[in-house]
């Protein structure tokens, strides 16, 4: 808003620019010259990167080079990649989890199972990654992203008690707060998976599952941590477990009391939503056999053994097991090869083009345009 | 006619003075007397009945007038129980211009800045994320984009205030001498505790703290000199006078000031103050403007003033008239708002994409364990979702762009100021921009109006010929002496500052200066005194006298000498043998017979040089005024005669005819014969020359004199001598002086007029050498070029004005000495009259002659047949004037400046008369302008033509090929002026506007109906020759630069053109509604058009008219007041930094100190600055739409619930933090082409207008393309990581750094330069980037909430396919503009590329040509007669 005030400002920086006129002389240096520099006169050295076929062809050829074989490492690398995915939702009627699949209710509290055979090509080396995988799973909504209590998942007293509110309307169950609260939890995976290996006698060997190591460690060590107290029972004295939950939080794992409370890694993993519907998460890590003569998971028949308590049918939801062994850049995907591929092509074919197109107007340029 | 005008002109002030004026009675009201003389009852009595009935009644009280008026006594003075209750109502001196204050920072700035409508969308946005249904972010992370703006503007608004509050406090603590009531006499006290009433004390060059009735001056004329360049610039010192009947000589105390003011309320008006003082005896004197001392000017040569204050504080005039910043929106910006409303346009749509996505999305399921609770039904939640959308994709609108525009204005304005070409080294100027946010206008120029005079000339108005009594004298000498001036000339500029500094005198102060001070001095005084004077903002020298050597130096024309000599030196003839009285003085080098002027012409020739000499508003001033003792030779013989050549004068009309028809040889018409004639002018001529050497006699004769006080000779000087000499005077014969000023009485009409003086010192008769040096002493201050051209070309007749005072004017003539005139009236120049006159008693005479000097048109109208005499008088008169309009003609021709000089001789009736309404008009209060300009106009009519004169006005370096350059540029001139047309063609062509081939279209209507025939005939004309001149220009081949439109090559191929010239009249039918459609038509096809003698009014709808009817960028340029309007009208307004004050400067966007900086201002500056923003802003856009699409495309995936794949923090601070500051680098300094290259190749200007950068085909492009970038960098790592763990913000994770990474380098592709800090910027926009979602990926365990970002990106940063899947991204994204921009800039580049790349490709060979288009270019200049540049842009290759 101009102000009545502006003018006398004018003014007095007019003057001041007219008392340097007066003194320009006399005073000597205090002329009102500007500095011939180039900064100020705008003459700055300057790399001035302008795109002709000429400049850019070089470069293009050279971009090819690099990404062709890039994209043939990562497709050799993506191709090398063992994995099995194992659809175990039962929508067929022929599938062994069918039965479960339409009578499961949720809450899991009539267990039921149903075993999913499948077969190995390929032995399986070096570590192998257990996921489970789901479809159509919206962990990314926004409302559900968000129905969570971070300060509570931390190990905060006062949050444990009274949780945030963004956990509503999972946050009170009964007048107690929910351990841990919100959507996220409470719609934590909890099919249990099992998998043995049928060797050539048909017998079944459990195949062991690693089931630490599988969060982040900032994860486990840094945002997730139980209230204090070694004893959690006390800890997560009036708490609710989540509705969807059998079992309280300082439950989930009788088998180890280490993996329990927060630092439970299924939980913290659930906690991780997923970027896209379809993702997957990893369940288990398959240990390797101490002698590296045989692979962790040999060809043959495995049988998947499944608990099966998540219901996904009703939205439509898939469930699926993946065995994959891991690399450098991750599970099996032979899209970033392809893609370096053909950009590495591309370029190269591009490169071409401009070189042509630098041949043909490229010394155009010599020829005078405006100064004759 | 001029009655019609002047009704008309007396209504609108009438309706505009309506509110003002409502205190006073209706118009047509007696006016308050003026008691100078006696009470006028009757006027008093009406008066004060008008008052007392528009009062509310109470009377007795001071308030009783209500608020339309003021009234104020003397703070200590009798009625103190008045002043209190008065001075209730006023405010006192101390001001604050602060808009804040520290409680009332906060929330006086937030309410303020909420007055944008960018900071309401994001107060908005706030509160929309309030709303718990649609909330996208934490609240606190939506506020931060406001919080931000806010603060960052908060600072600058609060560091300006500081400044503000700092300089009011110097302000509020300078010192003045104020009355004291406990003291009874002044006390130095603080300006915030002068009130209203105070008496406040003066010195010479002290800055006036309020607003000032002027009491008591110490010039014993009650003249008061100040200068107003704090004020409006203007640098000549203007004269204020005491208010009328006020007892002088003794200085005012409030204690014996019985009187009260009533004056106006205070208002802005800085040329009008209206009230009366009353006088305890009911005497009411009326107070004008020239009563009025400013606040913040500057008290000039006089030593003290006493004031009362009448307006203090924020009341005075000076603080009233503050008005703001000019605030002008460029057409990129009305451009910009049209595309932000497409950006609204596409929000909006995708928001609706999103809620109907979404509606349809929550449909398909029943339940699912991913819902949170409770959700609406689906049309609702849409509903929901399209609001938060809007949270989401907020950036969208680009508002940051808008503080960003405005930093990147700032910085380009930097760079224009500082650039080293726009400096002006002889003024020491910078350009000036003073509209800071339409830098990019100044490369989109189409049209260019430009003032003549001062603009592409000089305004160095130098005498150059003049033609008396029909007789013409061309001063070749004089012409000559031009031709050598123009080398010489711009060193001297040069010199001049260390010349200045020279002179000046430390030791000197102001009261010990007394008289002897001249401009010159004072000014380098003052500025000395700076240092500890705050306020002494001094104005440069140059501006103070326009008296440059060349203005001072004529060389006289012989033959006028001569005939001037037959005046002064008839006493060698007499020695030299006397049988002819009229044969050429022997020391002129002519031969003897050559001239005799008969004594008409002689008077004449007299007439002519004594209204040169004063018929101005002159200020004389001199150094070093000798203290001699004004001498009065012998009294009686020089007296008689004088008395002879007063008859001479006197028959002047009478003896027209038989002069006319009588010889050569004729004697003077008197009824003595020449014989005696002579030989008295003989006697005379003896004293006089003796004079010299001899001291000056302390006493001298009266002769006539009636003057009682005349024995004093000290005294005499001063009341000759006037305000000058007035200091020193008073000490000695303090008291005298007013009394005597009274009592001196000029001699009546029977009287003698007999006061003759003789300045000892100075003036021989024929020592013209002795002349000259006492001459040079004499300094002239005028107000406008032209008179003090014509002042010193008076001086070279040795007409010399030596001084000047309210009532006389000292001047010496040629032969008779110095003779004091008695100044009657000064009716001073209107652009309404374009004339002034000046009313004297002829010294010689004892007539009322009034002298006119005007414009041609004007004056020769006016100056019509003497009615008296008879028919042949007439006829002899009717040559004369077919003589002068002749010369006139001729003079235009040449492209000289004319003025027409006249006089009339009044009879004392005459004279009573009209004196009786002067007065009136003088006196009255209300509606004194219009009853002025009524009374000189009834006074300044049947003129007797005396002659006219020519002033040369030379051109300003480098205006041709400015105008070249601009014409190649592509831009239109116009050259609008007040002058001739003869002198404006003439201009035209000596500036290269019109060129050899070109044709000239001239268009001079007497009528409406005619102006439309003859427009509809030049169109058809002129499609002729366009027609012809195309198909030459094609045969021809060459291939026009910058553009391929098909109006281009008549512009920029040299083919013949046409130019249009227009006077006023025609241009005033021209412009009214039905002609306006041909007269543009016409007017498009020409290539450059000429208006004279428009008036400012007329130049202002010109410029409307070209700019809102082709919808063009105008410029309008111009130097002085009359241009105002016009630099007010156009898109640009630019103001010359001349002759003629500030009035244009300050009413303009930019002002320059030369024509030619013209040429890099707009051909450098404006393209690359349009170049600059209008990049700039596309990129702004590109980015938003680009990142913002990044979360528009996750949506798809998110089942349009208004989730983020990115950090919220992250999110914001990318706009704010990581993005925000390469901008702003790219549009302060991206250099597509050099300065070399720009201004030698103007055909690039062009691409601002043809090619230019910001359309909306490139905006949508733009659009198309962010679309692109961001679909690529959203779905190839879609595809990277479809199906995988990865979580939320693992997965946007890739897609911010390479959206990052895109987005710096998407920049690189386009600018055109990179230096070491857009290096440094880039890398450092990168580096905090990753910096930050370090730091916070490691330090953030549990703030942020629902997208907590802990360890994320340190995960991210450790694994390849984070690195592989950036690197993909970047290259796919930016693929397409690579290649696009390398086959286009390769296949069909544009003028710039092309420019560009030669430049680049061979710097040395261009490096070359460069030089040698310098050497071409200097030549061209030397052999003009200018000087060699020394200091170019094109001077250091590159």
């Amino acid at each position: 808003m101009p102000s009545k005030s502006n003018y006398i400002m004018k003014e007095e920086e007019d003057s001041n620019h007219l008392d340097a006129l007066g003194h320009g002389g006399a005073a000597g240096g205090k002329s009102n010259k500007p500095d011939n520099t180039p900064f100020k006169q705008q003459r700055l050295p300057a790399f001035q990167p302008t795109l002709t076929a000429g400049t850019v062809f070089p470069a293009f050829f050279v971009m090819g080079l690099i990404f062709v074989p890039i994209g043939i490492v990562l497709l050799v690398i993506s191709n090398n990649i063992r994995e099995v995915q194992i659809d175990y939702t039962g929508v067929d009627r022929a599938s062994p989890c069918y039965d479960c699949a339409h009578n499961v209710n949720g809450t899991g509290t009539t267990p039921c199972t149903c075993s999913i055979p499948f077969t190995l090509g390929q032995p399986f080396e070096s570590d192998v990654f257990m996921y489970y995988g789901l479809s159509n799973f919206h962990q990314n909504h926004r409302r559900y992203v968000t129905s969570r209590d971070d300060r509570q998942l931390n190990g905060d007293r006062s949050a444990l008690m009274i949780p945030s509110k963004e956990c509503e309307p999972y946050r009170l169950r009964g007048g107690l707060p929910i351990a841990p609260c919100g959507a996220i939890a409470n719609s934590l995976f909890n099919d249990v998976l099992e998998l043995y290996y049928i060797d050539s006698g048909g017998t079944r060997h459990l195949v062991p599952l690693a089931k630490k190591g599988i969060a982040w460690s900032t994860d486990k060590h840094v945002k997730f941590r139980n209230p204090g107290g070694r004893n959690l029972t006390a800890a997560f004295q009036g708490t609710a477990e989540p509705l969807n939950w059998r079992k309280p939080v300082f439950e989930l794992d009788p088998a180890d009391a280490d993996n329990n409370g927060f630092i439970n890694e299924d939980l913290i993993v659930w906690m991780r939503t997923a970027a896209l519907p379809t993702f997957r998460k990893l369940y288990r890590i398959v240990q390797r056999t101490s002698n590296n003569a045989t692979p962790t998971l040999p060809s043959g028949n495995y049988i998947l053994d499944v608990a099966y308590n998540y219901p996904v049918l009703r939205f439509g939801g898939r469930k699926r097991v993946i065995l994959s062994t891991t690399s450098s850049i991750g599970s099996k995907n032979p899209f970033l090869g392809i893609a370096y591929i053909t950009v590495g092509s591309l370029c190269l074919v591009l490169g071409m083009v401009l070189l042509v197109i630098h041949q043909k107007y490229g010394n155009r340029k010599g020829s005078s345009y405006f100064l004759s | 006619m001029e009655q019609l005008h002047w009704a008309r002109h007396r209504c609108g002030q009438l309706l505009a003075a309506d509110v003002s004026r409502g205190w006073y009675s209706s118009p047509g009201d007696p006016l308050p007397a003026k008691g100078s003389l006696e009470p006028h009852p009757g006027a008093r009595g009406s008066a004060q009945r008008s008052l007392e009935h528009s009062g509310p009644g109470g009377s007795g009280s001071p308030q009783r007038f209500g608020a339309k008026r003021r009234t104020v006594v003397a703070r200590h003075g009798p009625y103190q129980a008045e002043y209190r209750s008065i001075s209730k109502g006023c405010q006192g001196n101390s001001i604050r211009t602060t808009k804040y204050n520290l409680l009332s920072f906060i929330p006086m700035n937030l309410f303020q800045q909420f007055h944008r409508a960018a900071n309401l969308y994001f107060l908005f946005l706030v509160l929309l994320n309030w709303v718990p249904v649609v909330e996208a972010f934490q609240k606190e992370i939506t506020m931060i984009p406001l919080a931000v703006v806010l603060a960052v503007i908060a600072i600058k608004d609060a560091l300006e205030d500081y400044r503000r509050f700092l300089f009011d406090k110097k302000v509020n603590n300078n010192v003045v001498c104020v009355y004291s009531g406990e003291q009874k006499c002044y006390v130095a006290q603080r300006w915030q505790d002068v009130r209203v009433g105070d008496f406040v004390r003066l010195s010479c060059n002290e800055i006036i703290p309020a607003d000032m009735l002027l009491l008591y001056s110490s010039d014993p004329h009650g003249v008061c000199y100040i200068e107003t360049a704090n004020l409006d610039g203007e640098t000549n010192l203007k004269q204020r006078q005491v208010v009328a009947d006020l007892p002088q000589g003794t200085e005012v105390t409030p204690e014996s000031f019985h009187s009260h003011i009533e004056c106006e309320n205070p208002n802005d008006d800085l040329s009008r103050f209206k009230g009366y003082m009353e006088h305890p005896n009911k005497v009411r004197v009326g107070l004008h403007m020239n009563n009025l001392l400013l606040r913040s000017c500057t008290v000039r040569n006089t030593e003290t003033v006493v004031g009362m204050v009448v307006y203090a504080g924020h009341e005075t005039k000076a603080m009233k008239n503050n008005s703001g910043p000019r605030y002008k929106r460029s057409q990129l910006e009305r451009r910009l708002n049209m595309d932000v409303l497409w950006c609204v346009v596409l929000l909006f749509l995708m928001c609706f994409v999103a809620a109907v996505g979404h509606g349809l999305w929550l449909r398909q399921w029943k339940d699912p364990i991913f819902l949170v609770g409770d959700e609406p039904p689906p049309a609702l939640a849409g509903f929901y979702v399209f609001w938060t959308m809007i949270i989401v994709l907020q950036v969208l609108i680009p508002i940051s762009l808008y503080v960003s525009i405005e930093i990147v204005k700032l910085g380009q304005i930097y760079f224009i100021q500082n650039d080293v070409d726009l400096y002006n080294e002889p003024l020491d100027t910078r350009i000036q921009c003073r509209a800071l946010n339409i830098t990019e206008d100044l490369g989109q120029v189409q049209y260019l109006f430009s003032d003549k005079t001062g603009t592409l000339t000089e305004n160095k108005m130098v005498f150059r010929r003049c033609t008396i009594y029909g007789v013409e004298y061309p001063h070749l000498d004089n012409a000559r002496r031009l031709e050598v001036y123009e080398a010489e000339e711009s060193e001297a500029q040069g010199r001049s500052p260390t010349l200045r500094s020279g002179c000046s005198v430390k030791s000197l102060s102001c009261r010990s200066l007394s008289c002897n001070r001249s401009s010159v001095s004072l000014h380098t005084l003052t500025n000395e005194e700076e240092a500890d004077d705050e306020h002494g903002h001094q104005p440069p020298p140059r501006t103070s006298a326009f008296c440059s050597r060349m203005a001072k130096e004529v060389v006289p024309d012989p033959l006028l000498v001569r005939k001037l000599n037959c005046l002064s030196s008839p006493p060698l003839l007499a020695l030299s043998g006397g049988s002819s009285p009229w044969v050429a003085p022997p020391t002129s080098v002519a031969p003897p017979t050559s001239v005799a002027p008969p004594s008409l012409e002689l008077t004449y020739i007299v007439d002519f040089f004594m209204a040169l000499a004063i018929c101005n508003s002159v200020v004389v001033s001199s150094p070093s005024q000798p203290r001699h003792v004004v001498q009065v030779p012998e009294a009686k013989t020089p007296l008689r005669s004088l008395e002879d050549i007063k008859l001479m004068f006197l028959s002047h009309f009478s003896s027209l005819s038989t002069t006319m028809s009588s010889a050569a040889a004729a004697p003077p018409q008197d009824n003595e014969s020449p014989h005696s004639f002579t030989r008295r002018l003989f006697t005379w001529g003896k004293a006089a020359s003796f004079s010299p050497a001899t001291p000056p006699p302390i006493a001298a004769g009266r002769g006539e004199r009636p003057d009682p006080t005349g024995t004093e000779p000290g005294e005499l000087e001063a009341s000759i001598l006037g305000s000058k000499s007035s200091a020193l005077q008073e000490e000695r014969n303090d008291g005298d002086g007013e009394e005597d000023d009274e009592e001196e009485g000029w001699p009546t009409e029977d009287d003698a007029p007999g006061e003759r003086v003789d300045v000892v010192s100075g003036d021989g008769s024929s020592a013209s050498g002795a002349d000259a040096s006492a001459d040079d002493q004499l300094l002239y201050e005028a107000e406008s070029p032209d008179e003090a051209a014509l002042v010193h070309a008076a001086r070279a007749y040795r007409c010399t004005l030596r001084a000047r005072s309210a009532e006389r004017l000292l001047v010496d003539l040629p032969g008779m000495g110095c003779l004091a005139v008695q100044l009657l009236h000064i009716l001073p120049f209107d652009s309404c009259r374009k004339r002034m006159s000046v009313v004297v008693r002829h010294p010689l005479t004892g007539q009322v002659v009034v002298y006119t000097k005007g414009a041609d048109s004007v004056i020769m109208e006016l100056a019509e047949a003497p009615t008296q005499g008879r028919e042949q008088a007439a006829e002899a008169y009717a040559h004369i004037r077919d003589q002068t309009q002749r010369h006139l003609d001729s003079y235009a021709r040449e492209g000289l400046r004319t003025l027409c000089i006249a006089k009339k001789v009044m009879e004392e009736e005459d004279y009573e008369l009209w004196l009786k309404r002067h007065v009136f008009a003088e006196t009255s209060i209300e509606n004194r302008e219009e009853l002025l300009l009524e009374s000189a106009q009834n006074l300044e009519t049947n003129l007797t033509l005396l002659g006219a004169t020519g002033i040369v006005d030379r051109l300003q370096e480098e205006v041709p090929e400015t105008i070249e350059a601009l014409q190649k540029a592509g831009v239109k001139v116009w050259v609008l002026t007040g002058d001739k047309q003869e002198t404006a063609v003439n201009i035209a062509c000596a500036c290269k506007l019109l060129q050899a081939n070109d044709q000239l279209l001239t268009a001079n209507c007497g009528s409406k109906d005619a102006c439309a025939a003859l427009l509809q005939d030049l169109i058809v004309e002129v499609e002729r020759g366009r027609v012809k001149s195309l198909t030459a220009a094609r045969e021809e081949g060459a291939e026009p630069g910058g553009g391929r439109t098909p109006t281009m090559p008549t512009l920029a191929g040299g083919a013949a053109g046409f130019t249009l010239v227009m006077d006023g009249r025609t241009l005033g039918w021209a412009l009214q509604e039905d002609l306006k459609e041909a007269f543009l038509e016409l007017s498009g096809r020409c290539k450059a058009v000429i208006c004279c003698r428009s008036t400012p009014l007329q130049k202002s709808q010109v410029v409307r008219l070209v700019r809102d009817h082709l919808k063009v960028m105008t410029l309008a340029i111009g130097d002085g007041a009359n241009d105002v309007s016009m630099i007010q009208v156009a898109d640009v307004g630019i103001g010359i930094s001349g002759q003629e004050g500030m009035q244009a400067v300050m009413s303009s966007d930019f002002a320059i100190s030369r024509f030619k900086h013209l040429r890099k201002l707009l051909l450098v500056h404006g393209h690359w600055c349009y170049a600059r923003l209008a990049n700039m802003i596309l990129y702004f856009f590109y980015k938003n739409v680009m990142y913002v699409n990044l979360l528009f495309w996750y949506q798809f995936f998110c089942g349009f619930s208004g989730s983020v794949m990115i950090n919220a923090w992250v999110l914001i601070l990318f706009n704010l933090l990581f993005t925000s500051v390469p901008p702003l680098i790219y549009g302060v300094l991206d250099r597509d082409v050099s300065a070399q290259t720009l201004m030698t190749l103007p055909q690039l200007y062009g691409a601002g207008n043809t090619h230019k950068v910001y359309v909306p085909s490139t905006f949508w492009l733009t659009i198309l393309d962010a679309f692109y970038q961001s679909l690529v960098c959203f779905f190839v790592p879609y595809c990277a990581y479809a199906g995988s763990d990865v979580g939320v913000l693992a997965f946007g994770s890739p897609i911010n750094t390479s959206a990052l990474f895109i987005i710096l380098l998407h920049q690189v592709i386009e600018s055109r330069t990179l230096t070491w800090i857009h290096a440094s910027v880039l890398l450092g926009s990168g580096g905090l980037y990753f910096a930050f979602v370090v730091v916070f990926s490691v330090s953030c365990v549990s703030c942020s909430p629902p997208t907590n970002p802990l360890g994320v990106e340190t995960l991210q940063l450790t694994q390849p396919l984070f690195y592989l899947v950036c690197v993909l991204t970047t290259v796919i994204a930016l693929l397409p503009r690579v290649v696009f921009r390398a086959v286009l800039n390769s296949v069909c580049p544009s003028s710039v590329t092309r420019a560009f790349l030669r430049e680049r490709a061979e710097p040395a060979a261009y490096a070359r040509r460069m030089q040698r288009w310098n050497q071409a270019h200097s030549r061209a200049h030397r052999a003009r007669g200018g000087p060699p540049r020394t200091t170019g842009p094109l001077q250091s290759p590159p």
